[in-house]
């Protein structure tokens, strides 16, 4: 009799710890509460329920600890300052995978604010158990490790070797051949918040055999993951030749002009963002795009959108149009001179309209034949009230200068003088 | 006579002449030394340097020799070294012709090609607009679907719909409200409804039970898992038609737990660990573990006297050690027979028969 008095006790504790850790779950996801939560000293309170007996108290109280740290990142720093991401490490190798979710969840939250705080939480030892979470068999435990990697990994090149050294790439590798959509969307960002830092990295990426999945995914329907993917492509493009070389030889083109015709304004983005980074290397990488009759599917791309999306595309042509002068050509051929000048008339940003410039700049310098093509559009008189605009800045100001006036007002280009 | 006579006259000079005579060769001794000693250590200086200068003739030769031989191998080497780069010169040089000629002609025909340049612009032109083309192909094939996949969702709605509000279709009597006479033609949801087939209601779901009582909070406390009940709940799956079992009896059936016999269930040594624990129990029950002996000094001045049997030479047979469980070496292995007790069948099946013979109403 007494026994079960005694018992009765305990369970109205557990019931009451349940019940409160889930009202605080429920009220950290409202941003208003926090504020007050934080002042009531709900952290400690999450920090001792953590170590609790009752595995779903323990889940919950995890659960609120991210949603907390997630908001600001002086939570965050609460947080790692409790000492709570020891207990979190430790336990997240031998619980359940609702645990295991919860508490990458925690440590996503914290590292996503400032190299400080990822930086603490690879030293509390964090990455060698993501990494085991990461070989977990449930597809949510996976995606919630990758993300706390990718959001450690994000803030600069120590990290992200600190992650590469714990062995997640392989790993992430092989999650992007996962059939979740979720997941191989994030494991994509993670491989691309990896390689976007040094060439070394990039290498390592390349290393671990992304390229070539990568490159087979570019014809998943859902655009998240093409902007993903393509996202992580370029970064690795970005850094050397071999390594832009390595990607090309993973047989893009042309399906990455397909992407060029995406409706998401990201997707577009992000491949022209690629085929950038691809096209400025060499004249022979360049050379290989415009025969794949790159430089007509970006002219397009820049046609049919606004603003910043268009940016990397009349990057693109620019570097095109650099590297020789037969580029040049192919580019005035492709029409490409009468969209920039579109972009160059009807862009409000200043550094869109300093790109336009620049590339039809690069365009004209070659011969006067190249000068001509580009004055036939009329964009001469619009160059040059950009320039005597007061209100446009230093930057379109030079890039409109300089490849016009001390180059063709001289001899030759009787229209260039006439206009 | 006389000569004795003379010779002892001297004899007293004798001694001093013959000290005189040794003493006065002395010096002379000492120079004659001297001089031998000298004589003897410049020859043996000519000696030894004849010899070392026989030696250093030798050695040079030696030496002479083995420089000779390190000078030849390292020659070779030299040459060796020379050699590979002279040809690696020769080629590098050859291949530069190679490359000046093959760079000169690329140039020739292909960069400074006016019409060849002419020719790869038209070519890349056409490649664009077969680009062009084709994305506009694909951009096109894309809004396609997608009409057609919001088509399709739009139609299946409607369907819904319909099969939602079947029951507002018109009857003989009264006409429905889609239907109404005073026009030509009844409305295209009373066609719809026509075709639609009702809904059915949905089957009350198998609920959970809460599991908040006493045995199932000692059950949680184990680190393993969650409270859960005893027997699985099947997957979701679709109800089938038709005058099944009910379901949880089904369930029972299937999922019933193991019911071993008592003759698995109990040990094998039983009896061997009942005496144990018999045993503990009187343990418990002991105020000492020693043996309890008698008082010592109660007997003290008492001789003792042996029996008859005891004082004899002759001791009894032990009898002990014709038992095997006393007796080690009549075991066959190295432990004793387990005395085991197989408990029988009689009343394994009591209360588990279908029939109720015999039981109290």
């Amino acid at each position: 009799m007494s026994q079960r008095q005694v018992l009765q006790v305990f369970e109205q504790y557990q019931k009451a710890r349940t019940q409160f850790v889930q009202m605080v779950a429920e009220l950290a996801t409202r941003p208003q509460n926090i504020e007050t939560l934080q002042n009531a000293g709900v952290m400690s309170l999450l920090r001792t329920l953590l170590l609790d007996v009752v595995p779903t108290i323990q889940q919950t109280a995890a659960l609120a600890l991210g949603r907390l740290a997630n908001y600001n990142d002086d939570l965050a720093e609460a947080v790692v300052k409790c000492d709570i991401l020891p207990q979190l490490v430790y336990s997240l190798a031998e619980q359940n995978r609702f645990y295991k979710k919860a508490a990458a969840f925690v440590l996503r939250a914290v590292g996503k604010h400032s190299p400080q705080l990822a930086q603490a939480i690879v030293d509390c030892g964090a990455l060698d158990t993501l990494v085991i979470c990461l070989e977990d068999f449930d597809p949510g435990v996976k995606e919630a490790a990758a993300w706390a990697l990718r959001y450690i990994a994000r803030h600069n090149a120590e990290l992200s070797q600190a992650v590469v050294d714990a062995g997640a790439v392989p790993l992430l590798v092989l999650c992007i051949q996962e059939p979740e959509i979720a997941l191989k969307r994030i494991a994509a960002s993670a491989l691309s918040d990896i390689a976007k830092h040094s060439p070394e990295l990039a290498q390592t990426v390349v290393d671990a055999g992304a390229v070539a999945h990568l490159a087979q995914m570019i014809l998943n329907p859902d655009a998240k993951l093409k902007h993903q993917i393509l996202s992580a492509l370029s970064q690795v493009s970005k850094h050397s030749v071999d390594l832009a070389e390595m990607v090309v030889e993973a047989e893009i083109f042309p399906v990455v002009l397909t992407c060029l015709k995406d409706k998401d304004e990201y997707v577009k983005k992000n491949a022209s963002t690629l085929i950038r980074e691809i096209a400025k290397h060499t004249p022979e990488l360049s050379q290989l795009v415009v025969n794949a009759g790159g430089v007509a599917a970006v002219i397009d791309c820049i046609g049919s959108c606004k603003g910043n999306t268009r940016l990397p595309g009349i990057m693109m042509l620019g570097y095109v149009a650099a590297h020789s002068e037969n580029l040049a050509m192919a580019v005035i051929i492709s029409k490409g001179v009468p969209q920039l000048s579109v972009c160059l008339s009807e862009e409000p940003e200043d550094h869109i309209k300093a790109a336009a410039a620049w590339a039809l700049g690069q365009i004209g310098r070659h011969t006067p034949e190249h000068a001509r093509a580009v004055a036939v559009t009329n964009t001469l008189p619009v160059l040059l009230s950009l320039y005597m605009s007061t209100e446009s800045s230093e930057d379109l100001q030079v890039k409109v200068l300089f490849p016009w006036i001390f180059r063709y007002t001289s001899a030759e280009g009787g229209q260039l003088s006439t206009t | 006579m006389a000569t004795l006579a003379r010779l002892q006259a001297r004899s007293s000079t004798v001694g001093n002449q013959y000290y005189f005579r040794n003493s006065v060769v002395d010096p002379f001794r000492k120079k004659e030394n001297d001089a031998a000693v000298k004589i003897q250590s410049w020859f043996r200086g000519c000696q030894v340097r004849a010899y070392i200068r026989h030696l250093n003739r030798i050695v040079t030769i030696i030496q002479k020799w083995w420089r000779s031989f390190l000078g030849r191998k390292q020659y070779q080497l030299t040459v060796q070294v020379a050699y590979y780069t002279m040809m690696m010169n020769l080629y590098n040089a050859m291949a530069v012709r190679i490359q000046r000629r093959w760079r000169g002609y690329r140039v020739r025909k292909y960069l400074f090609n006016y019409y060849y340049l002419k020719e790869y612009l038209k070519v890349v032109s056409e490649t664009n607009d077969a680009i062009r083309k084709a994305l506009e192909e694909f951009a096109e094939m894309k809004e396609r679907e997608e009409k057609k996949a919001n088509l399709e969702r739009e139609e299946k709605k409607r369907d819904y719909q319909a099969r939602k509000m079947h029951y507002l279709l018109s009857t003989k009597q009264i006409p429905g409200i889609y239907n109404s006479p005073f026009r030509k033609e009844p409305d295209p949801w009373e066609l719809q409804l026509q075709k639609a087939k009702p809904l059915t209601h949905r089957r009350p779901k198998v609920k959970q039970k809460d599991s908040t009582s006493l045995t199932d909070w000692l059950a949680c406390t184990s680190t393993r898992s969650f409270p859960r009940s005893e027997i699985l709940p099947p997957i979701n799956r679709k109800q089938c038609q038709g005058p099944f079992r009910d379901i949880t009896e089904v369930l029972e059936q299937r999922y019933r737990p193991l019911e071993p016999t008592l003759r698995v269930a109990e040990p094998i040594d039983e009896l061997k660990l009942a005496r144990e624990e018999l045993r503990r129990e009187e343990w418990l029950q002991n105020v000492n573990d020693n043996m309890f002996l008698p008082f010592s000094s109660y007997h003290k001045n008492e001789k003792y006297i042996p029996s008859m049997h005891l004082s004899s030479k002759y001791g009894p047979v032990s009898y002990k050690e014709q038992f095997r469980s006393e007796n080690p070496k009549k075991w066959i292995c190295n432990k004793d027979f387990q005395t085991v007790l197989p408990s029988f069948e009689l009343f394994s099946k009591y209360g588990k028969l279908y029939s109720k013979a015999g039981q109290i109403v």
